[in-house]
C-alpha cells in the first residue's frame, strides 16, 4: 500500500517530516542521478563544467522541496493568486528588461543563477487554476460565464511568453491549463469546440502570429530532410546518434556521434538522445520508467487526496511533468519539433530544475495534506 | 455533499482518462525508440559510424581585373596545394618530418602548421604549400602510405601576368590574417585570399564572389565518401579599370628601377590610363609564402617599392607651380599680360638674396617667356605681388591641396600653405621670403604626381574641374562593360578662358620654342606636337660660399642631394587629350631627365590612340582654342 489510513487533520513538523512519500524522494534522487551521470558524460568525462554544478543545484532543490513539502497547504491556497501576480509580474518584467539570448527575452540574470519566470509559471499557473476551481459546484462549471476569469488566468501568462518568444513552452503552459480545466469536470462539448476553433484558427496564426523561425522550426519537423543543414541538422543527427545506440548501448563516455560533437546541445535539451546512444533503448526504457513511477505516484497521490484543491494541482503538475519530458523526448526522436525544451530532472540547467523540484514538493505537501478539510470558502476564512 | 461527490467522480474518471492518454503516448515513445534503436538501429549505426555528413564550402574563383580594353592584369592560375587533413594524422610532428624531405618545410612554417591545427577544427583542412612543382606533387603522390594526413588539391590562385608593371594599381592578395577570421566561413576556408593593397583591396568584396557549398559525407576519419547536394557559388565579378595595360607596361619599363612615378590621365574624363610607381615589386610573392627575408628586403628597401609615390609621393612642385602663380596673379590683376620685370639673376629681399635658376639673369621677362624660359625672379616679383593667400586658393581650384578619394588607398593630399596655416600649425608668422618661394613651388608646397596630372588636365581641358578615377566599372563574370560610358560633367573652375589661353600658349614654347627650357625634349612629328612644363626641385640648400665658387653640378652630388626633375605635360596641342606628370626622384633637372620620359610616354600613346588611327576609344568632346593661340600659328610668329 502506497499511503495509510491514518486522519490527521493537523500534524506537527516532525509527524510531517515522518510522514513524508520517502520513496517518491528516492525515486527523483534517482533520476537526477542519471542526469548527473549524463551531464559527466557531456563533458568528456568531466565533473566540470556541468556535472558538479547540478549537483550543488540538486541539493540546493532537495531542500525547497523538502521546505514546500513540509510547508502548510492553507498558504498555497491562500497566496495562489498572489504568487501568480508576482510571476506574473516577472513575465513582464523579462518582456522588457530580460537578457535576450538565442533572440529570445527569456531569463532575469540574478547573478547566482538566471531565472527563468516561464519555466515557473508552469506550476504557479496549476496553483492559480486550482485555486479557482477548488470550490466550484458542479453547476458552476457548467456555466460558460463562469469559465471567462480562469480562461484569462490562462491567456495572460500564455500570451506573454508568446511574445518572448518561445512558442513551446507557451503551448505547454496552455495545455496543462486545459488539462486543470478538464480535470475540474468542464463540460466536455466546450472541450471539443475549443478544438475545432482551434484547428480553424491555424492559417490565421500562421499568417500573422508565428515568427519566421517558429515556422521554419514546424515546416522542418514535417520535412526534415528538406534541411538537413540548417535547422533539421539537430534532429537527423539526434536520430543517428539515438538509432545508433541500439538495444544496449555504446556504453559510458563511449557515444561517438556526442562525443565528435554531431550532437548539439548535449547537455541540455538533447541529452536523452546521449543516454540512449550510451545506454540504448535499455538505458531509454530505465529513464523512461522511472518517469512513469513518479507520474503514478502524483496520479495516486491526487486521486488519494480529499479535498479538490490537492487532487487538481497534484494532476496538474503530474501532468506539467509528463508533458515536460514527452515533448522533449518525443522532439529529439523526431515526432515533434524542435521548440527548445529541457528534460525535466536530467537536463542541465537551474530554473528547470528548480521549477521541477517546487512541483514534487507540492506533491509532496499534498500527501501530507491529503486528509485535511479544505471546505468551500476555508480560503477566505484564511485571507 | 452529493453535488462534491459527483464532483469527485468526475475528477477521477477525467484523472483515469488523462492518464490512459498519458500512457498510450508513452507507449508511443517507447514504440519510437524500438523503431530507431531495434528495427533500423543497423542503419543508424552505419550512418554513425562510416557516414557522418560535413558541409564544405567551396571557394568561389576570384573575379578578374582588366584593363579599360578587357586586357587582364589579374587572373588566375591552377595551384598544386598540399593540404593537411588534421583528423588523419597521428603526429603532427612526424608527418612533417616525412614531408621535409620533400618540400623542405622550415621551422616557421612548423610553427604555423602545428598552431593551425590547434585552432581549426578537426576535419578542417590545413594548406602546407601551394603552388607545388610537378616533381613535388609526384613524390608526395608516390609516399602517400607515409603521408596519409597529406592530400593533394588543385586549387586556383591570383596570377599577376604582367608582374612589377602594374603592382602599385593592382596591390595584392594575402592570406586572411587571424584578426580578419570573423563569422564568414568563406574567410576561413584553408588558404583563401583576400585583397591586401591596391585594387584587390579597393573592389575586395566584389570579387570575392560568393561561396558554394557541397553536402559530402565522411566517413569516421573525415575521408569524403560522396557528395550529396551542391549549391555552386558565384564566380567573383570583375573589375574593369581605367587604365590602359599596354600603355602601362610600356610606362613602367620607361621608368626602368629609379625611384620615380608617372600619371597619365585624360583631361576630361579623369580616367587614369597608366598609373606607375617605381621601383616596384611583384605582387606574385604574397601569393607564395614569403620568406622573412623577402620580406625584409622589399620593406627596408630605401627606394621604398611598397609606396604608391603616385598617390602618396609628396614633393615640392616647382617651376611647374608656376601656371599657378601666374593664374592667381593674372585673375587679382596685379600683372596683365604685358606686364615686364627685368632680371638679373637674383633678387633681394630683406637681408636675403633670392636667385634664378639662369646665375646671369634672363633680361626683360613678360608672363609668356617667364614661363617658357622658367624665369624664377619674375615669379619671385609676382607671387609678392599676389600673396600667398591667393596663390593657395587658385592652386586648390586646380586640384592640388586635396585628397580625389581616388580609389586607390594611402592617397596623400599634399600641402598647400597658407597664412592662416603657417599661423596654426607652426605657430609662427608667415614671411614674405616664404611667399617668394611659394611663387617657384618651393617651401612648405608639396604635391602628389596625381595632383600634378590633375592640375595640367585642368589648365588644358578649358577649365573644368575634372576628378581621376581608375574603375570603369565592376561586372559580373563574362559581364560586358557598358559600349558608352558617359563622360561625367566637371563644372568649369571660373578661370578666364584668355587667361588660360594665355597660360597654356606658355606651355607650348617651353617644349616647341627654341628658347624653351625643354626644346631639346619635343616631339618632332608636328601630328603630335605636346606642350608642357618642366620643374627642378632643388632638395638641398645652397650657401652663398657655393654660389661664389660655382654652383655644383648634379653629377658632383650624392644621389640623395641631386634636384627631384618634373615634368607635367599635355598632348596633342590643338586639341587636347592626355594629360601626364612624371617625377624623377633626385633625377636631376626636369628638362633632361622628366621630359623625355614624358616625351616617349605622349609619342607612344598618340601613336597607339585609335582615334588618330582605327578608332576603338570613346569619343571626346572637343576643346578647340582660339586661333590665335593655336601651336602653329604661334610658331609661326616667331
Amino acid at each position: 500500500m502506497l499511503f495509510s489510513q491514518h486522519r490527521h487533520p493537523e500534524l506537527t513538523l516532525a509527524e510531517k517530516f515522518w510522514q513524508l512519500n520517502w520513496s517518491l524522494v528516492l525515486l527523483i534522487t534517482s533520476t537526477a542521478s542519471i542526469g548527473f551521470a549524463m551531464l559527466y558524460s557531456a563533458a568528456n568525462g568531466n565533473i566540470e563544467p556541468w556535472a558538479y554544478q547540478q549537483m550543488i543545484r540538486f541539493a540546493i532543490g532537495l531542500v525547497v522541496m523538502l521546505l514546500v513539502a513540509v510547508s502548510s497547504i492553507h498558504f498555497w491556497l491562500r497566496y495562489a493568486y498572489v504568487i501568480y501576480l508576482a510571476c506574473l509580474g516577472l513575465l513582464i518584467f523579462v518582456e522588457f528588461f530580460g537578457a535576450t539570448g538565442m533572440g529570445a527575452k527569456r531569463w532575469i540574470d540574478l547573478g547566482f543563477m538566471s531565472l527563468q519566470p516561464s519555466e515557473l509559471m508552469k506550476i504557479v499557473i496549476i496553483l492559480a487554476l486550482a485555486r479557482y476551481f477548488y470550490a466550484s459546484r458542479m453547476e458552476d462549471v457548467e456555466r460558460l460565464s463562469y469559465l471567462i476569469f480562469p480562461v484569462i488566468l490562462l491567456a495572460a501568462p500564455t500570451t506573454l511568453i508568446l511574445f518572448q518568444p518561445d512558442l513551446g513552452t507557451a503551448i505547454l503552459l496552455s495545455a496543462s491549463g486545459i488539462a486543470v480545466f478538464f480535470l475540474a469536470a468542464v463540460r466536455m462539448w466546450i472541450f471539443i469546440t475549443g478544438a475545432i476553433a482551434g484547428i480553424a484558427s491555424i492559417v490565421p496564426i500562421w499568417n500573422f502570429v508565428l515568427l519566421d523561425y517558429q515556422k521554419d522550426r514546424v515546416l522542418i519537423y514535417l520535412r526534415p530532410e528538406q534541411d538537413p543543414l540548417g535547422a533539421g541538422y539537430h534532429v537527423m543527427q539526434s536520430k543517428i546518434a539515438l538509432g545508433s545506440g541500439g538495444l544496449s548501448g555504446k556504453g559510458f563516455l563511449a557515444g561517438s556521434q556526442s562525443h565528435l560533437s554531431f550532437l548539439p546541445e548535449k547537455h541540455t535539451d538533447f541529452i536523452f538522445t546521449m543516454l540512449a546512444e550510451e545506454f540504448g533503448l535499455i538505458g531509454g526504457l530505465v529513464l523512461l520508467s522511472l518517469y512513469f513511477l513518479i507520474m503514478i505516484y502524483g496520479f495516486a497521490i491526487s486521486l488519494r487526496c480529499r479535498h479538490h484543491f490537492g487532487r487538481l494541482v497534484g494532476m496538474g503538475i503530474t501532468m506539467v511533468f509528463f508533458l515536460n519530458f514527452f515533448v522533449n523526448i518525443a522532439m529529439v526522436m523526431g515526432l515533434l519539433p524542435v521548440v527548445g525544451m529541457p528534460l525535466p530532472l536530467v537536463s542541465y540547467g537551474g530554473t528547470s530544475l528548480l521549477t521541477n523540484m517546487i512541483g514534487f514538493g507540492l506533491i509532496l505537501c499534498i500527501f501530507i495534506n491529503r486528509d485535511v478539510t479544505l471546505r468551500p470558502g476555508s480560503a477566505d476564512r484564511y485571507s | 455533499m452529493h453535488r462534491d461527490n459527483e464532483r469527485y467522480r468526475a475528477f477521477s474518471r477525467r484523472a483515469v482518462l488523462l492518464f490512459g492518454g498519458n500512457v498510450i503516448l508513452l507507449s508511443g515513445l517507447i514504440g519510437r525508440m524500438y523503431q530507431l534503436q531495434v528495427m533500423e538501429g543497423e542503419r543508424y549505426k552505419t550512418l554513425a559510424e562510416d557516414n557522418r555528413i560535413n558541409l564544405k564550402i567551396l571557394a568561389p574563383l576570384r573575379g578578374r581585373i582588366l584593363d579599360r580594353f578587357g586586357r587582364p592584369m589579374a587572373v588566375n592560375q591552377q595551384n598544386y596545394r598540399a593540404l593537411l587533413v588534421p583528423a588523419n594524422i597521428s603526429n603532427v610532428n612526424t608527418t612533417i618530418a616525412v614531408l621535409s624531405q620533400i618540400l623542405n618545410v622550415s621551422a616557421r612554417e612548423k610553427k604555423r602548421i602545428v598552431r593551425e591545427v590547434k585552432r581549426r577544427k578537426r576535419f578542417s583542412n590545413i594548406v602546407i604549400r601551394e603552388n607545388l612543382s610537378w616533381r613535388q606533387v609526384s613524390q608526395i603522390e608516390a609516399n602517400a602510405l607515409e603521408l596519409s594526413g597529406v592530400m593533394i588539391d588543385v586549387g586556383e590562385s591570383r596570377f599577376y601576368p604582367d608582374r612589377e608593371a602594374s603592382a602599385s594599381i593592382l596591390g595584392y592578395v594575402g592570406i586572411v590574417s587571424e584578426r580578419e577570421v570573423v563569422r564568414d566561413p568563406l574567410l576561413q576556408l584553408p588558404g583563401f585570399r583576400v585583397g591586401k593593397a591596391g585594387m584587390e583591396k579597393v573592389h575586395d568584396v566584389a570579387l570575392r564572389g560568393k561561396g558554394g557549398t557541397s553536402q559530402v559525407e565522411v566517413n569516421a576519419f573525415g575521408r569524403e565518401i560522396r557528395e550529396l547536394s551542391r549549391i555552386e557559388g558565384r564566380r567573383g565579378s570583375e573589375a574593369w579599370l581605367t587604365i590602359d595595360n599596354e600603355l602601362q607596361k610600356f610606362v613602367a619599363k620607361r621608368l626602368g628601377e629609379r625611384p620615380a612615378s608617372a600619371v597619365v590621365m585624360d583631361i576630361h574624363t579623369g580616367e587614369v590610363l597608366a598609373l606607375v610607381s617605381t621601383p616596384s615589386f611583384d605582387p606574385n610573392i604574397f601569393n607564395k609564402s614569403l620568406s622573412q627575408a623577402e620580406w625584409k628586403q622589399l620593406i627596408s628597401n630605401p627606394h621604398s617599392p611598397l609606396t604608391n609615390k603616385a598617390i602618396a609621393g609628396q614633393y615640392a612642385p616647382g617651376s611647374v607651380f608656376k601656371m599657378v602663380v601666374a593664374l592667381a596673379a593674372l585673375e587679382k590683376g596685379v600683372i596683365s599680360k604685358n606686364f615686364r620685370v627685368f632680371c638679373n639673376g637674383e633678387v633681394e629681399l630683406g637681408n636675403t638674396l633670392f636667385h634664378c635658376w639662369r646665375i646671369k639673369g634672363h633680361g626683360q621677362m613678360d608672363l609668356f617667356n617667364a614661363i617658357a624660359q622658367s624665369c624664377d625672379v619674375f615669379f619671385y616679383e609676382i607671387a609678392l605681388r599676389t600673396g600667398v593667400d591667393r596663390i593657395a586658393v587658385m592652386a586648390r581650384r586646380l586640384g592640388l591641396g586635396q585628397k580625389f578619394k581616388i580609389e586607390l588607398p594611402g592617397e596623400k593630399a599634399g600641402l598647400i600653405p597658407t597664412r592662416a596655416w603657417k599661423r596654426n600649425v607652426k605657430g609662427s608668422k608667415w614671411q614674405q621670403g616664404e611667399t617668394l618661394l611659394a611663387g617657384i613651388g618651393q617651401g612648405f608646397i608639396l604635391a602628389t604626381p596625381l595632383q600634378m596630372a590633375v592640375m595640367i588636365s585642368r589648365l588644358v581641358n578649358g577649365g573644368r574641374l575634372v576628378v581621376p578615377s581608375m574603375t570603369r566599372t565592376v561586372v559580373p563574370f563574362a559581364g560586358k562593360p557598358p559600349e558608352y560610358i558617359t563622360p561625367p560633367s566637371f563644372k568649369n573652375m571660373g578661370v578666364h578662358a584668355s587667361h588660360l589661353g594665355l597660360v597654356r600658349k606658355a606651355m607650348v614654347a617651353v617644349i616647341n620654342s627654341p628658347f624653351g627650357t625643354a626644346y631639346k625634349a619635343r616631339i618632332k612629328e608636328p601630328e603630335f606636337f605636346m606642350g608642357g612644363k618642366t620643374g627642378t626641385v632643388q632638395v638641398r640648400r645652397i650657401s652663398e660660399a657655393e654660389r661664389e665658387s660655382g654652383v655644383l653640378k648634379n653629377e658632383e652630388l650624392a644621389w640623395h642631394e641631386r634636384d627631384h626633375a618634373l615634368f607635367v605635360g599635355y598632348a596633342p596641342l590643338e586639341i587636347p587629350k592626355y594629360a601626364i606628370s612624371v617625377i624623377v626622384e633626385h633625377g636631376g633637372s626636369g628638362a633632361s631627365t622628366a621630359a623625355p620620359v614624358a616625351r616617349d610616354i605622349l609619342l607612344e600613346l598618340q601613336k597607339r590612340d585609335p582615334n588618330s588611327g582605327s578608332g576603338a576609344m570613346p569619343e571626346r568632346r572637343e576643346v578647340r582654342l582660339e586661333p590665335e593661340i593655336q601651336a602653329k600659328q604661334f610658331l609661326r610668329e616667331d
